[in-house]
């Protein structure tokens, strides 16, 4: 039982990252924005808040005030997502620019930056910058039971504030105003524009959600990982759109996704202690079919739900006012 | 005189090439003043640097043509598949099966090199292939498979390559246990050939990057000198179009992807057989696919301009090595991104240059409106 503890102690951990910055991704697209750019915004988010936790383990303040200053970095990591992002909604809705185009140039610059200003902050090829230990929490309890492990194996406060925002999630695109306007303008902009809606302003929204979801997901990826910030997050952020497609574009689904493609990506690395799992002994390096496995059952789930997928409709169509 | 004039500027060919100089010149200035924040003291060499290493020296020159070539082969890749209303982010993964196909054939079957790059090329092609297959056949997002596909890919090679022990450098008696043999050792029947330009340009070089330019001279006549090329041209305007019109819309999506793997497939195929590089087993993405997406976007996807972006991005990223270590290397893709982002404001910019000249000839001679040919 322990070790299905860890298994999905794990399995939430890296669900985690998957699911905000894809629901990041939901708030763009749902706008009319293809945001292609998360992977740079998970990393401008994961740079700036690993920054400011080295700042605070250097002073020694965060070792004291531990989950405060791990509140702040979320705050810092949800900004700089932001910021970042609205170079793409710059571009893609005043400048009508392609957002593929866009976006790619933002992933580029993204992990660039990164190395470079770890570089001019730490040194000369010092390219991880480590995150302190504190920034787990740890509890008195023992280990020993189900549920105190699989709450405590790994918890990091990112992981209760992501439920906090799937909830918000839902209820801003469902129950509110924002929601409903947003959802119009991927949809049919032109009516949204028509009764009265500024399409930019939603579409400028959508992408700053994107942004703030994106980089926090960027910190929570890099906490998950554990070896420290190496200005890049393992193509996370592509990943996430995989999920938000197989999600369908809503909420639910797209927790339901991560999860599953998480699961998927855990049991590699847990094959070995599994009795049930084949260990393809014949086999040399093994460990590469279990790293394949949650692409080819992503692809496989795909297709099987690709009749019931539902794009919005107007996304990556820059949005005209004379086109009406 | 002024109407000549007039009509030069009016070409769309001269607007877009224009607006790419003027972004690459911002580009740099916004790389040099990085530099200059960074390390003001060593700005002005790092610049130097930067901008005049490729043309130091001889072999320099070599170096850049070494790896424009498999740039051009995969910015050649995406480049395709954007003119069929395709987005092949998959030039990674393809590459990487290119890589390893060639290099299955040149040292596990100890075939020539033209044979072995037609394995690569096969490779790349079904990599390729899969995505629009998907895509046509299930109605899956081409972007979402190739991303798929990529780690697959590259795990799958990783996979087979420790499973054949022929293939890794220790059996040919190196040390190494990460990397590919050696092709000088395993075979080298297997490199590409070098016509005694490697005595003029050193080592690096050989005809890779002909190889290249004959492909993008291909793509150039494919796509716009052929009915196949028009018919997949008008599948990636609109769909739903070009079935009315009597294409094979799926048959057409397939054939995209397939071709623009079977590019990227070509470029690992150059590169390793190079008898230079040996492909290394880690757990990333190679980066050399998705810096094809860039030498394509700065070239509008024109294959025959995408020759001279892959030139410029090679140069400047030769140039890039000799910054370090007063700098990291990674401030020439900062100044590459930023390039490809301004094209988006040059874009803005080529809309008002053309708006203006549409206004002024309607002004003088109202027929001889033409629609702005938006390829």
């Amino acid at each position: 039982m322990l070790i299905l503890a860890d298994i999905l102690s794990s399995t939430v951990l890296f669900a985690v990252p998957l699911l905000l910055v894809a629901l990041g991704g939901m708030f763009s697209e749902r706008s009319g924005i293809i945001n292609i750019a998360l992977e740079g915004i998970m990393i401008v988010g994961a740079l700036l808040s690993c920054l400011f936790l080295r700042a605070m383990d250097l002073s020694g303040w965060g070792a004291q005030h531990a989950q405060l200053a791990v509140f702040f970095a979320i705050l810092i990591a949800g900004a700089a997502g932001a910021l970042f992002s609205m170079l793409l909604a710059f571009a893609s809705v005043h400048l009508k620019a392609n957002q593929t185009i866009g976006g790619t140039a933002l992933n580029m610059l993204a992990p660039a930056f990164a190395i470079v200003l770890t570089w001019a902050i730490q040194g000369q090829g010092q390219t991880t910058i480590a995150i302190p230990k504190w920034v787990r929490i740890t509890s008195a309890l023992t280990q020993d039971n189900f549920f105190t492990r699989f709450i405590f194996k790994s918890l990091y406060l990112t992981t209760p504030l992501a439920a906090l925002l799937l909830v918000s999630a839902i209820v801003i695109l469902y129950k509110t105003k924002l929601g409903l306007r947003l959802r119009a303008c991927g949809e049919h902009p032109q009516a949204a524009d028509s009764v009265g809606v500024n399409v930019y302003r939603m579409r400028y929204i959508g992408v700053c959600f994107s942004g703030i979801l994106g980089g926090i997901g960027g910190l929570a990826f890099t906490v998950a990982a554990g070896s420290g910030f190496q200005s890049q997050v393992a193509g996370y952020g592509f990943l996430a759109l995989a999920v938000m497609i197989f999600g369908n574009w809503k909420p639910l689904n797209i927790l339901g996704a991560s999860l599953f493609f998480a699961f998927f990506k855990i049991l590699g690395s847990y094959s070995g202690s599994i009795p049930f799992l084949p260990d393809f002994k014949n086999v040399k390096s093994s460990e590469y079919i279990y790293l394949m496995l949650p692409y080819i059952v992503t692809m496989i789930v795909l297709v099987l739900t690709s009749k019931k997928s539902r794009a919005p409709k107007a996304e990556g169509v820059p949005y005209d006012k004379s086109g009406r | 005189m002024e109407n000549s004039y007039r009509n030069f500027f009016r070409r769309r060919g001269t607007i877009s090439l224009l607006g790419s100089l003027l972004s690459i010149l911002a580009g740099l200035l916004l790389g040099f003043a990085l530099l200059l924040v960074f390390n003001p003291s060593h700005a002005l060499t790092g610049l130097s640097n930067m901008l005049f290493t490729g043309l130091r020296d001889i072999s320099k020159l070599g170096k850049v043509l070494y790896t424009a070539a498999p740039l051009l082969m995969t910015g050649l890749s995406v480049g395709f598949a954007f003119k069929t209303g395709l987005f092949n982010i998959g030039a990674s993964g393809q590459y990487t099966m290119g890589s390893f196909f060639a290099l299955v054939a040149g040292i596990q079957f100890q075939l020539p090199w033209y044979v072995a790059m037609l394995a690569g090329m096969l490779g790349g092609a079904i990599w390729g292939a899969i995505p629009g297959i998907f895509k046509a056949h299930f109605n899956v997002n081409e972007v979402i498979t190739a991303i798929m596909f990529n780690w697959i890919g590259l795990f799958a090679v990783n996979l087979s390559l420790n499973n054949m022990p022929m293939m890794i450098a220790s059996y040919w008696g190196a040390v190494t246990k990460e990397r590919t043999a050696k092709l000088t050792d395993a075979n080298p029947a297997a490199i590409l050939p070098k016509l005694g330009l490697d005595e003029s340009f050193g080592n690096y070089m050989n005809i890779g990057f002909f190889i290249a330019i004959l492909s993008a001279v291909v793509i150039w006549i494919i796509l716009s000198k052929t009915t196949f090329g028009y018919e997949l041209k008008a599948c990636g305007y609109n769909r739903s179009a070009s079935l009315y019109a009597g294409i094979n819309d799926k048959r057409n999506i397939i054939l995209s992807m397939t071709i623009a793997g079977a590019l990227s497939g070509i470029g690992g195929a150059i590169y390793y057989l190079s008898g230079t590089a040996q492909f290394t087993i880690v757990k990333s993405l190679l980066t050399m696919g998705f810096n094809g997406i860039p030498v394509a976007l700065l070239a509008s996807s024109n294959p025959v301009a995408t020759i001279f972006s892959a030139l410029f991005v090679s140069y400047i990223q030769v140039g890039g090595d000799m910054l370090q270590p007063e700098f990291a290397k990674e401030i020439i893709d900062i100044i590459i991104a930023a390039i490809i982002y301004l094209s988006a404001f040059a874009l803005l910019v080529q809309g008002v240059i053309a708006k203006v000249l549409m206004n002024r000839r309607k002004n003088c001679a109202p027929a001889a409106r033409e629609e702005d040919d938006r390829c």
